[in-house]
C-alpha cells in the first residue's frame, strides 16, 4: 500500500501549456546533432552518423539503446536534430502573418506605420482588454494592423511605403512604381528583424515567445526518429516514414544549394535551387498548401506531412489525443434476455476470462483470491496475473505451480482476477448520443458468445438485435467503480434529463402483454396466477381470488396490483380508449379508464399510456418519481417480466389471415377507390377545359395537384375506414396498433386494404421519362395510377408499376436518413464542443471553464430536468392531493 | 371490501379529475375543518420562502392554498413538502449541464425529418422546419431561408377587415412588375413600355400617377417619360448601351412603388384564438414594419433572429432563440426541456453579440488553444497561439483529456478535497 502512495507523490501535474516559436538558437540548443547527410543507412544497414536515422536521435529498434539518453525503445522520448539551411526560407504556415507584418511596418525603419500617439493609445487599450476579453483584443489588434497597412509613408522616418503582394503560399513581391520585384526570404527576414518589440505587442505578437524573424527559417529542426519510425517489412525491406522522405529531399536540395553558392554558380541557378528548397520545406510542414502541387510518394500517393498528421478526424488531436483506444474492453453481438435484471448484462464466459479486475489482497479476501489463483487463467472464476508488492507481475498462464503462488498471497499483493457476477462494468452502444448510451451494469457471466441485455434497456441504447454490437468497459479503480455504481447504473438513469420522464419502460410485447393480462376477460386459475407471480419474483400469498365459484380465479388486474406500491393512486386514460367517444369511469370503450387506488388497479387496462418508455406523466413515471429507482427497477424486473410471461402463455401471433376482410368489404373498398379515381379524372378534365380555379398563391398545375392529392387521400382514408370496421380488438394486429405496442391502424389498412399514394419529395411521383413516369403509361397521363397511387394492398400484392413507385418512395426515405444522420451528427458535435465546459458551480450558477457566468442560476430555477416532473420543479397538485386526502381521515 | 367503497365514491362523480374528486370530498368534511386562510395570510406564509422557491412556484402555491381552502396547518404542511421536493430536485454542483443540453438537443435531432417545408397554418406559405431550421438557428444565420412575420394589429384596427387590408397593402412590397400586365423593352427606341393592369392597380391600391412619380425619380438626365393612353407608360431611357439598358429594365421591373423592402407577400388571416385579424408576411423587415401605423409592436414577431438583435436587443434575441428552437422541436413532437434550450440561447448571446455555435462563435472563441485545435482548423489555431505566445491553462474538458489529467474538472471531478497523506494501516 505504501508503494501506491510513493507513486502518487512523484506524480507531476501539468499546470499550463505555453505556445511559442522556436528561435534558431533554441533549435540549435535543442538539437543533439546537425544532420548533413541525406542518406539513412549504409550498405550494412547501419544508420549513418550525421544522417537522418542517427542513433543519437532516439531509438525505435528493439534491443538498441539510445545514444543520447541510454534508454531503451519505449522509454526514450526521442531527440531533435537540426539542419542548417543554406538560405533562409519562409515558414508556410506563417506566410499570411508575415504579409500582414510587412505591410503594417516600415520597410526601412521597421516601426509600426502609425503615429506615436496612436500606438500609445492602442497599447493602453490592449492592456485593458488583455485580461478578460481576449477575443476583443484579437479583433482590436486586427483593426490596428489594418489601419497601419493603409499608410503610404512612415510617420516615424518618413520613408515611402510600397504595396506588398503576397502570392500563395509563400512568395512575396514589392510593387514599386508599377514594377514588382520579388522579396527574397533573407530580405523579408531583415525587415522583420527591424520591428521593435514594443510595436509587436501592439500587433498582438509576444516578442519574447515569437520574434517575427523566426517565422523565416534559417535552421530547420529535425524531428526525432520516434516520430517517424521506419517499418521493416516481412521481406526485410525497410520502408521509411513520409517525414523521413521529405527530410531527405530537403537535405539533398540544401546540399546542392550550398555547393552552388560555394562554387559561385550563376544567381539564376541559385534562385531556382532556393525556390526548390522553399518548396520542400513548405511541403514538409503542410502538403496541402494551395497553389502548389503536393509532394508525392513514389507510388503517387501524396505524402502525409506534419499538418496532415494533426488535422482532421483521424489526426493527432481528434484521433489520438481527444479520443484514445483503451484496454479492458470487449465488443460482441448483443442478444435479448428477458430473464436478467435491467441492471445486469450477460457476459460470455470467454470474455469474462480475459477482462480482469485488479483486486488488492486483504485479510478478508485472501482465501477467495487463493482459490481464484489456483483456478488459473483458463478456468472461469480464475485469475490471470498476480502482482507482487515489489511490482513484479506473475503471468499465471506460464506458472507450473499455481498452488505455491496462491499460498504466497498476502496483503500487499494484487490479483488480477476474472470478471465475475456482480462486478460493475460500463456498457455502451454507438452512436453515443446521450448519457444513457453508456450505462453501468452488473455482470452476469453466462454461456455462449453474445452480450445479453434486458429488453427494457433497448430504448436508451436505441438497440435492436438485428446484428447490433456493443462495447463493454471494465473500470479499474475503486473510485471509478463507486461512481459507476452510484451514478451510471441503469436504474439511476431511468429518468431522462431530456424531458424529465422515464426513458426506460415497456416496449412492444411488454405492452401487448400488459394489455392482455389486464383485460376484463382475463381470468387466471391458481396454477397460472401463481406461476406468473412466481416468475415475476413475488414471494407471498396470492390475494383473495376475484371469482370463487365454480373455481377460484384471479384477474390480471389483481396480479398487477401485487406489485404496485400500496399507497399509489393514479387516474389515466388508456390508449385503447381512443380519442373520441365517451370515457368516464366504467363507461369507457375497451375498459380504457385506468384507476389505481391504494395500490390496486381497480379498473382500466394497462397499455402505452400507462407504462411505455419515453413518455412522461404515466403510471410508470409516477412510480419512478414517487417511489424511487429501486422500486422502479423492482417493478420492471418483476411486473414487466410477468407481462411477457403472460403473453407467452396466452399465445400471440399474426399471419396472413390476420389481414383478412370480407369479400364484400373489399368490393366496397374497390368502389370507393374507383369513385376517387373518377373524381380525379373529372378534375383533370376541368383543368383542361379551363374551369379549374387556382388556389391563392399557387399556379393552376399546383392547384390541380393539391386537389388530386386531397381527393385520393380522402378515398384512401375512406377505404381504410371500411377495412377497420372488420378489424376489431380480437385481431392481434389491431391489438398491437391500438395498445401502442407497435405500428398503427394505417399500417394495418395498408396491409389489408389499400397502400395509398406514394410520394417523392412530398408530391405525387412525376419524374421518369418525358411527360410520364414509366413507359406503361401514355405521355401526359395525370391519373392516379400513372402518378404513384397504389390501390393494391400488401396482402394481395402490388402490380409491377405499383411496386416500382413504392420502391421510389422507399428509396427516398433511405437517402433522407443517410443525409440526416450526417447533418445532425455535425450539429451535435458543434453543440457538444461549444457547451462541454459548462457546469453548475457550488453557488448554483452555470459557469464555463473560462470562468464566465453563463447563467446566474441554472435554468432560472436551479432545477435538474431529470429530477423534475416533466419539466416542472414540483408538481404541486400531487402534494395538494396528498394533503387533502388526510382531511378524510381526520 | 374497502376497494368497493372507493369505487363507489369515484363512480358517483361525473368528471373525475383528481382535484375535483378531492374537493368534493372536502366539501363533505367542510363542517369539521376550519375555514381556509385568507389570501394575505397565504401570501405572507409563502413569501417566507421567497429566497428558496422561484416566483412562479410561489404564485402557484398561493393559488392552490386559496383554491382548496386550506387552513394554516395544511398550508404549512404543503409548503414544507413543496420546499423539500424542490430542494431534492435541485441540480447537483458540478453537473455538466452544457453537455446534457447539447445531448438533449443533439439526440432528438437524429429523429427529425429532413422534410424542409411545412405549412404554417396557411397553405400559401412554406416555412423551413425540422433539422434544417434547427441548424439555421444554431448557426445564427443572418437571414433565415424562409423569413416570415406574424404581424398583429392594435385594438382599434384589428377587427376591421378593410383597415387591416389597408395596412397589409402598406406593408406588402409592390413593384412595377406586380402591377404590370406586360413590360417590354424596345431596343430600337431604347425605351421601356409598361402596360399596367388596372385590376392589379386597384388591388394593390396604386394609381398610375404613383407609378409615374416613382419612375421620374430614376429616369436620369436623358430619360423621358410619356403616358400613352390610360394604362400605358413609355419610358424613353436614352441609353444606347444594351447591357446598361437591360440593367435599367431590371431596375424598372423591381422599382418599389409602395410597401416595405423585403416583404414579398402578405396574407390576412382571422386568428380564431384571439378573435382578430392579423397579417402574415412572407419576408421580414422588423424595423420598418414596427413603424407602420396600426401595427401592434408588442405582439408582432419575426423568425429572423438577427433582425430581432438589431431592433430589439440581446435579451429579445435570447427569447427569440428559445422560442424558435422550442417551436421547431415541439412541431416535430420532440419533448425537450426548456432549460436545455435556454442554456444554448444563453451561450449564444452571452457576450451581448449573437454568436454562432461553431467555428466562428462559441466553440471558436474558447480560451483554450488545445480545445480549439481539437475542434476545427487545427493548424491555424496552433500557429496563431504560437505567435501570440498564448498560454493554455487547461481548465476545460478537452484539454484535460488531451494531457491525460485525472480527474476532469467537471461533475464529480469538481470536488477539491485535501486528504492527509501517509495513512499506514500497520501503525494503527
Amino acid at each position: 500500500m505504501s508503494m501506491v502512495y510513493n507513486d502518487a507523490k512523484e506524480e507531476k501535474i501539468i499546470g499550463a501549456i505555453k505556445f511559442g516559436l522556436l528561435s534558431p538558437d533554441m533549435i540549435r540548443k535543442l538539437s543533439v546533432t546537425a544532420i548533413v547527410i541525406p542518406e539513412t543507412y549504409d550498405e550494412e544497414g547501419m544508420p549513418i552518423r550525421g544522417g537522418l536515422m542517427d542513433r543519437r536521435l532516439g531509438t525505435v529498434e528493439p534491443g538498441v539503446r539510445c545514444e543520447t539518453c541510454g534508454n531503451s525503445p519505449g522509454s526514450c522520448p526521442g531527440h531533435f536534430g537540426h539542419i542548417e539551411l543554406a538560405r533562409p526560407v519562409v515558414h508556410p504556415e506563417f506566410a499570411k502573418n508575415i504579409h500582414t507584418l510587412l505591410r503594417a511596418t516600415c520597410r526601412s525603419c521597421g516601426r509600426l506605420l502609425l503615429p506615436e500617439d496612436e500606438i500609445e493609445k492602442a497599447r493602453a487599450k490592449i492592456k485593458q482588454y488583455e485580461k478578460h476579453w481576449t477575443t476583443l483584443k484579437h479583433r482590436y489588434v486586427e483593426s490596428i494592423a489594418k489601419k497601419a497597412m493603409k499608410s503610404t509613408s512612415c510617420p516615424h522616418c518618413g520613408a515611402p511605403q510600397f504595396k506588398i503582394k503576397f502570392e500563395k503560399p509563400y512568395t512575396f513581391y514589392e510593387e514599386r512604381d508599377g514594377v514588382s520585384s520579388k522579396l527574397r526570404p533573407n530580405e523579408i527576414r531583415e525587415r522583420l528583424e527591424r520591428i521593435t518589440d514594443s510595436d509587436l505587442e501592439v500587433l498582438g505578437i509576444d516578442p519574447k515567445e515569437a520574434r517575427p524573424e523566426w517565422m523565416v527559417l534559417t535552421v530547420l529542426p529535425v524531428v526525432p526518429i520516434t516520430v517517424r519510425p521506419s517499418i521493416t517489412l516481412e521481406t526485410g525491406m525497410r520502408s521509411e516514414d513520409d517525414l523521413t522522405h521529405k527530410l531527405v529531399d530537403i537535405l539533398r536540395i540544401n546540399q546542392r544549394l550550398k555547393e552552388s553558392i560555394e562554387v559561385g554558380a550563376p544567381p539564376l541557378i541559385i534562385d531556382d535551387l532556393w525556390e526548390l528548397l522553399q518548396y520542400h520545406v513548405a511541403t514538409y510542414f503542410d502538403n496541402e498548401l494551395p497553389g502548389i502541387p503536393p509532394a508525392r510518394h513514389r507510388s503517387g500517393r501524396p505524402l502525409r506531412t506534419l499538418a496532415q498528421r494533426l488535422k482532421g478526424k483521424e489526426g493527432r488531436f481528434r484521433g489520438s489525443l481527444a479520443g484514445k483506444r483503451v484496454d479492458f474492453s470487449a465488443r460482441t453481438v448483443i442478444s435479448p434476455d428477458p430473464n436478467i435484471s435491467i441492471n445486469e448484462v450477460g457476459v460470455p464466459v470467454e470474455i469474462a476470462k480475459v477482462l480482469v479486475i485488479p483486486e488488492k489482497v486483504t485479510e478478508w479476501n485472501v482465501e477467495e483470491l487463493r482459490k481464484l489463483v489456483r483456478n488459473g487463467p483458463f478456468v472461469h472464476p480464475g485469475a490471470n496475473y498476480v502482482i507482487r508488492p515489489d511490482g513484479g507481475r506473475v503471468d499465471l498462464r506460464y506458472v507450473k505451480d499455481r498452488d505455491a503462488i496462491a499460498e504466497a498471497l498476502m496483503p500487499g499483493y494484487i490479483v488480477e482476477r476474472h470478471l465475475k457476477d456482480g462486478d460493475i462494468v460500463l456498457f455502451n452502444r454507438q452512436p453515443s448520443l446521450h448519457r444513457m448510451s453508456i450505462m453501468a451494469h452488473k455482470v452476469k457471466v453466462l454461456p455462449y458468445k453474445t452480450f445479453r441485455l434486458n429488453l427494457l434497456v433497448c430504448t436508451p441504447y436505441n438497440a435492436d438485435f438485428d446484428g447490433d454490437e456493443m462495447n463493454l468497459h471494465v473500470p479499474q479503480t475503486e473510485e471509478a467503480r463507486a461512481e459507476a455504481r452510484a451514478l451510471m447504473l441503469v436504474q439511476e438513469q431511468i429518468l431522462s434529463p431530456r424531458y424529465g420522464g422515464p426513458i426506460i419502460g415497456a416496449i412492444h410485447d411488454y405492452i401487448t402483454g400488459a394489455y392482455l393480462l389486464t383485460r376484463k376477460d382475463t381470468l387466471l386459475d391458481k396454477n397460472i396466477a401463481s406461476r406468473l407471480a412466481y416468475l415475476a419474483g413475488y414471494k407471498g400469498e396470492l390475494p383473495e381470488p376475484a371469482v370463487l365459484k365454480p373455481n377460484k380465479y384471479w384477474t390480471g388486474k389483481q396480479l398487477v396490483s401485487i406489485f404496485l406500491p400500496k399507497d399509489l393512486d393514479y387516474i389515466g386514460k388508456a390508449a385503447v380508449a381512443g380519442s373520441g367517444g365517451i370515457c368516464n369511469e366504467e363507461e369507457c370503450e375497451n375498459d380504457g379508464y385506468v384507476l389505481v387506488w391504494n395500490g390496486e388497479l381497480l379498473i382500466g387496462v394497462l397499455d402505452k399510456n400507462s407504462i411505455v418508455a419515453q413518455r412522461p406523466e404515466t403510471l410508470l413515471h409516477e412510480i419512478v418519481k414517487e417511489y424511487g429507482s429501486d422500486k422502479a427497477r423492482e417493478i420492471m424486473d418483476g411486473m414487466f417480466k410477468m407481462f411477457v410471461e403472460y403473453l407467452d402463455l396466452h399465445g400471440f401471433t399474426i399471419g396472413l389471415d390476420t389481414m383478412d376482410i370480407p369479400r364484400d368489404a373489399l368490393k366496397d373498398i374497390r368502389e370507393v377507390l374507383e369513385e376517387g379515381e373518377r373524381e380525379v379524372y373529372e378534375l383533370i378534365e376541368k383543368m383542361k377545359s379551363g374551369q379549374l380555379t387556382a388556389l391563392p398563391g399557387k399556379t393552376l398545375e399546383e392547384s390541380l395537384e393539391a386537389k388530386i392529392m386531397e381527393t385520393l387521400s380522402r378515398a384512401r382514408d375512406k377505404a381504410g375506414e371500411i377495412a377497420s370496421r372488420y378489424l376489431g380488438m380480437s385481431n392481434h394486429a389491431v391489438i398491437m396498433a391500438r395498445t401502442g405496442a407497435r405500428a398503427n391502424m394505417l399500417n394495418i389498412t395498408q396491409m389489408a386494404a389499400v397502400l395509398g399514394q406514394q410520394a417523392v419529395r412530398g408530391e405525387r411521383v412525376k419524374r421518369g421519362y418525358t411527360n410520364r413516369t414509366l413507359p406503361h403509361f401514355k405521355p401526359g397521363d395525370l391519373g392516379p395510377r400513372a402518378r404513384g397511387f397504389v390501390s393494391s394492398n400488401f396482402k394481395n400484392g402490388l402490380t409491377p408499376t405499383e411496386f416500382f413507385f413504392h420502391a421510389m418512395a422507399g428509396r427516398e426515405g433511405l437517402v433522407d436518413t443517410a443525409v440526416r444522420t450526417a447533418q445532425s451528427g455535425y450539429m451535435y458535435r458543434r453543440l457538444a464542443n461549444a457547451l462541454q465546459d459548462f457546469y453548475v458551480a457550488y453557488d448554483g450558477s452555470v459557469r464555463s471553464s473560462e470562468v464566465f457566468v453563463i447563467q446566474p442560476r441554472y435554468g432560472e430555477d436551479g432545477i435538474d430536468p431529470s429530477k423534475s416532473d416533466h419539466g416542472k420543479a414540483v408538481n404541486i397538485d400531487k402534494v395538494v392531493k396528498k394533503i387533502l386526502a388526510k382531511r378524510g381521515m381526520r | 371490501m374497502p376497494r368497493k367503497k372507493a369505487k363507489k365514491t369515484t363512480r358517483s362523480k361525473k368528471r373525475a379529475s383528481r382535484r375535483k374528486k378531492k374537493t368534493v370530498k372536502a366539501v363533505k368534511e367542510e363542517k369539521r375543518i376550519s375555514r381556509g386562510i385568507s389570501y394575505e395570510e397565504a401570501f405572507a406564509l409563502v413569501e417566507r420562502y421567497s429566497y428558496i422557491l422561484p416566483q412562479n412556484l410561489r404564485e402557484e402555491l398561493i393559488s392552490k392554498i386559496i383554491e382548496n381552502e386550506m387552513n394554516l396547518e395544511e398550508a404549512t404542511e404543503l409548503l414544507n413538502e413543496v420546499v423539500r421536493r424542490y430542494q431534492n430536485s435541485l441540480v447537483d454542483p458540478g453537473e455538466a449541464v452544457g453537455m446534457v443540453a447539447a445531448q438533449s438537443v443533439g439526440e432528438p435531432s437524429t429523429q427529425m425529418t429532413l422534410r424542409t417545408f411545412h405549412f404554417a397554418g396557411v397553405r400559401e406559405f412554406n416555412v423551413t422546419l425540422g433539422l434544417p431550421r434547427l441548424i439555421e438557428i444554431v448557426d445564427a444565420r443572418r437571414v433565415p431561408s424562409t423569413p416570415i412575420m406574424h404581424i398583429y394589429l392594435e385594438d382599434d384596427v384589428k377587427n376591421d377587415k378593410d383597415k387591416v387590408l389597408d395596412i397589409a397593402r402598406k406593408i406588402e412590397l409592390t413593384t412595377v412588375e406586380n402591377i404590370a400586365k406586360d413590360v417590354t423593352l424596345d431596343y430600337l427606341e431604347s425605351s421601356i413600355i409598361i402596360d399596367l393592369d388596372p385590376e392589379m392597380l386597384e388591388n394593390r391600391g396604386v394609381t398610375v400617377e404613383d407609378v409615374l412619380k416613382m419612375l421620374n425619380r430614376i429616369k436620369g438626365k436623358k430619360g423621358r417619360i410619356e403616358r400613352q393612353g390610360d394604362y400605358t407608360i413609355v419610358f424613353y431611357t436614352g441609353i444606347d448601351d444594351i447591357s446598361r439598358l437591360r440593367r435599367m429594365f431590371d431596375r424598372v421591373l423591381g422599382l418599389r412603388l409602395k410597401g416595405i423592402k423585403g416583404i414579398n407577400h402578405t396574407i390576412i388571416r382571422y386568428d380564431e384564438e384571439n378573435k382578430e385579424y392579423m397579417i402574415i408576411a412572407e419576408g421580414s423587415n422588423l424595423a420598418a414594419v414596427l413603424q407602420v401605423e396600426g401595427v401592434d409592436i408588442r405582439r408582432t414577431r419575426t423568425n429572423n433572429i438577427s433582425e430581432i438583435l438589431e431592433v430589439l436587443g440581446i435579451e429579445a434575441t435570447r427569447t427569440a432563440i428559445i422560442e424558435e428552437m422550442s417551436n421547431v422541436l415541439s412541431e416535430q413532437g420532440l419533448d425537450v426541456d426548456i432549460r436545455h434550450i435556454m442554456l444554448i440561447a444563453d451561450a449564444m448571446t452571452l457576450t451581448g453579440r449573437l454568436r454562432q455555435v461553431g467555428r466562428h462563435g462559441v466553440a471558436g472563441e474558447k480560451a483554450s488553444v488545445l480545445a480549439r485545435a481539437a475542434f476545427e482548423v487545427t493548424v491555424k489555431h496552433l500557429t496563431d497561439a504560437a505567435m501570440r505566445g498564448e498560454v493554455d491553462d487547461l481548465r476545460g474538458v478537452t484539454e484535460n483529456v488531451i494531457i491525460g489529467s485525472r480527474p476532469i474538472p467537471l461533475g464529480t471531478g469538481i470536488v477539491k478535497l485535501l486528504m492527509k497523506y501517509g495513512f499506514n494501516p500497520k501503525e494503527q
